[in-house]
């Protein structure tokens, strides 16, 4: 193993350490948050930046990609406020409650936390880490063990602010709440947030990220969300990564579901330079039922991996996995996913399938689905396709009047479609699908 | 003029020479039968009408109204009034056939210069299509074919026809996988698009279809040309005889 320990630091990596170092007495917490922030950042420096020889990161080197790490954030001021205001329109129409976070800070003027559901607590996690908010001490951190990956090691180290949300026993928050990321500042930067949303026992929550950020600056992002879905309770979790924005952009989702829950995630994905979106999820009790689907689009040379472990650490549980990627130009797309089922998780029944669409030849797609299975009574699968559009169906569409482009629109939405109608916001759907159109209206011909 | 005028047509598939010099006249308002032997290139010439990649016209010319539209692709075609009923109709998962219907009929208005439809008025023209085709309006919603049993779908392609009105219609088979009433149904819809400015174009193995469907002119294709033409007694004397004849003189 020794010879696996790099001396030779890298300069993002060197200047990662100075931002920590510089940033430590300021950023919030107790000695119990510094400890953690402390031992995480130990934790990550012995390793670096992931990269090729990484087996969980081979696709997304990061420590090639990520030339030079930008400086922390600053405090967004009245006129990064103002250029916020038009983030997360893609889900103008939904009446969700919006929570803002601009570069990285929650900005209440522009949040709106009145009226909050009887059950619902929302605070600010830069708040709740200065408090000791009693929600953090037992699961920050906790949710999901990541073992050690090294975007959350660094967002445990550095984050900022973010969301805590709970939802308490058998409470209903009927309207959807977004949490709205947005980048602003002019010259890059680096942003690190975290949230944590505790869904209790029975309990009902619509969650919707969208992360975003200035066109053709490119900010580095780091986000991670760990949520705790109760015993019988039923959570829905969208995630967007959109806008033209240049970032680089690396997410964590760390879900721990109870038994007897409804857990249905969506991720979608047309923004951003570079994108890792990782999904860690843990059934901890039976008779779960869950959907977990993602659509990526990718053009220009855009390069977006989807990572996605599904640990069965209990038996009972079904869970259905559906991944699109839609690439265009010289996009590259990734998908791993493995599902472990562990000894005594009888009766688990789990699929996925993870589908690829090239536009152009000059695209890559590349995809990993794994099964570790520990146990003998179970039902999984999974499966990969990777292709260019059936030119039988487009001649189909075509003989029949439909312009080349007008049909290859209608087939591109039939594959993503598949994976959109997953989501059972109508509102939301329709919104995803209208941007799935326009999204294909501005390819080039 | 002739509507159609399919004059020394020479196609290659793949490298392979599939009809070799095939010419064929039909008349406005006519409808023409082509029978023969399988593999002699007749969903080869549909498909060459059509447009479809990958067959290549080497020689010859295919006129519409004396427009060569070997040059066109497949959709600006179907504008001019090409309509290809496919052999084996594709399932399209995930397109509406609504979608689908209302997305072909705007786009081919749309090329001609005309207004789209509007909902309630396309709504109608498809009820009263699809009711005379006895296709339910609960199949429509779902994806194209997606489900649909052999038959229905040779329906829904004539039912695409009835709605797309175009003016020469090319039938592949239309005939095959339809039960005794469903080839009724499907002969009558043929029929009712029957009109001075439309011509057609009816492949068939059998004897069958043509008996509801009845033919002005009957062709038998061998080996890539046009080896016999007659009058629909034609078809009788095939029904009888065979195509061993003319696989011998094409050889
Ligand atoms: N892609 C291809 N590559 C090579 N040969 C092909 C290809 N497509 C068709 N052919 C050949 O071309 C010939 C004509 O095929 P075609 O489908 O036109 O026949 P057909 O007359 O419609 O037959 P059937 O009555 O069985 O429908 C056949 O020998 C077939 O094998
Ligand atoms: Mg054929």
């Amino acid at each position: 193993m020794k010879a696996e320990l790099r001396t030779v630091k890298t300069a993002a990596e060197l200047s990662l350490a100075e931002s920590y170092a510089a940033a430590k007495p300021k950023l919030p917490g107790d000695g119990k948050v510094v400890a953690l922030r402390e031992a995480a950042f130990k934790r990550f420096d012995a390793q670096g930046l992931p990269h090729r020889r990484v087996e969980a990161w081979k696709y997304t080197d990061l420590r090639a990609m990520m030339r030079e790490a930008k400086p922390l954030a600053g405090l967004p001021d009245a006129a990064a406020k103002a250029r916020a205001k038009t983030a997360g329109s893609l889900l103008a129409d939904m009446d969700a409650r919006r929570l803002m976070f601009v570069d990285g800070v929650f900005v209440p003027e522009l949040s709106d936390l009145a009226k909050l559901e009887t059950g619902l607590e929302i605070r600010p996690l830069a708040q709740s880490l200065a408090s000791g908010d009693p929600l953090l001490a037992t699961h920050l951190g906790r949710v999901v063990p990541s073992d050690g990956d090294p975007a959350v090691t660094l967002n445990t180290a550095l984050m900022s602010d973010g969301a805590v949300i709970r939802v308490a026993a058998g409470a209903t928050v009927e309207r959807p709440i977004h949490l709205v990321f947005v980048a602003t500042a002019e010259k890059p930067v680096s942003i690190f947030t975290r949230s944590l949303a505790v869904v209790e026992k029975g309990a009902r929550v619509m969650l919707v990220e969208s992360h975003e950020g200035a066109a053709g600056v490119e900010h580095q992002i780091n986000t991670a969300l760990e949520l705790v879905i109760g015993e019988g309770a039923h959570a829905d979790h969208v995630k967007i990564i959109g806008g033209d924005s240049s970032m680089v952009h690396v997410s964590t989702l760390m879900a721990a579901i109870g038994a007897r829950a409804r857990y249905n995630d969506f991720s979608y994905t047309t923004g951003g330079s570079v994108v890792r979106n990782q999904l860690f999820l843990r059934f901890d009790g039976e008779g779960t039922l869950a959907n977990i689907r993602g659509a990526t689009l990718l053009k220009g040379s855009q390069h977006a991996d989807v990572t996605m472990v599904a640990d069965h650490a209990a038996g009972g549980c079904q869970c259905r996995e559906v991944f699109k990627t839609v690439l265009d130009d010289k996009s590259r797309g990734v998908f791993q996913g493995k599902i472990i089922v562990r000894q005594g998780s009888q009766k688990t029944d789990a699929k996925m399938m993870t589908n690829s669409l090239l536009l152009s030849d000059e695209a890559e797609a590349n995809q990993k689905p794994e099964l570790e299975i520990f146990a003998d009574d179970v039902q999984c699968g999974h499966g990969a396709t990777s292709g260019a559009l059936d030119e039988n169906l487009k001649f189909y569409l075509m003989a029949r009047g439909i312009p080349e482009k007008e049909a290859e629109t209608l087939l591109v939405q039939a594959f993503v479609g598949d994976a959109i109608e997953g989501v059972e916001h109508a509102g939301l759907r329709d919104a995803l699908m209208d941007d799935v159109v326009a999204w294909l209206k501005a390819r080039g011909t | 003029m002739a509507m159609l005028e399919i004059k020394n047509l020479h196609v290659k598939v793949d490298g392979k020479q599939i009809l070799n010099g095939l010419n064929l006249t039909v008349g406005k308002g006519e409808v023409h039968a082509i029978m023969g032997p399988n593999g002699s290139g007749k969903s080869t010439l549909a498909y060459v009408m059509a447009g479809k990649a990958g067959y290549e016209a080497t020689d010859g010319a295919i006129l519409l109204d004396g427009e060569n539209v070997l040059e066109m692709q497949p959709d600006e075609r179907a504008a001019k009034g090409v309509f290809l009923a496919f052999q084996y109709p594709m399932e399209i998962p995930g397109v509406a056939t609504m979608t689908f219907l209302r997305t072909a009929l705007n786009a081919q208005r749309k090329q001609r210069g005309e207004a789209e439809l509007s909902t309630p008025d396309f709504l109608k023209l498809v009820r009263d299509a699809a009711g005379k085709l006895e296709i339910n309006m609960d199949m429509l919603r779902r994806g194209v074919n997606v489900g649909f049993s052999g038959g229905e779908k040779k329906r829904n392609e004539i039912l695409q026809m009835a709605l797309l009105q175009p003016r020469l219609c090319v039938l592949d088979e239309t005939d095959s996988g339809l039960d005794i009433d469903a080839l009724k149904i499907v002969s009558d819809g043929v029929n009712r698009l029957r009109s001075p400015d439309r011509s057609m174009v009816v492949i068939t193995h059998y004897q069958r279809l043509l008996d509801h469907i009845v033919p002005d002119v009957v062709h038998v294709l061998s080996k890539g040309r046009i080896v016999k033409t007659g009058g629909k007694e034609l078809a009788h004397e095939l029904e009888a005889s065979g195509y061993a004849q003319f696989q011998d003189d094409a050889a």
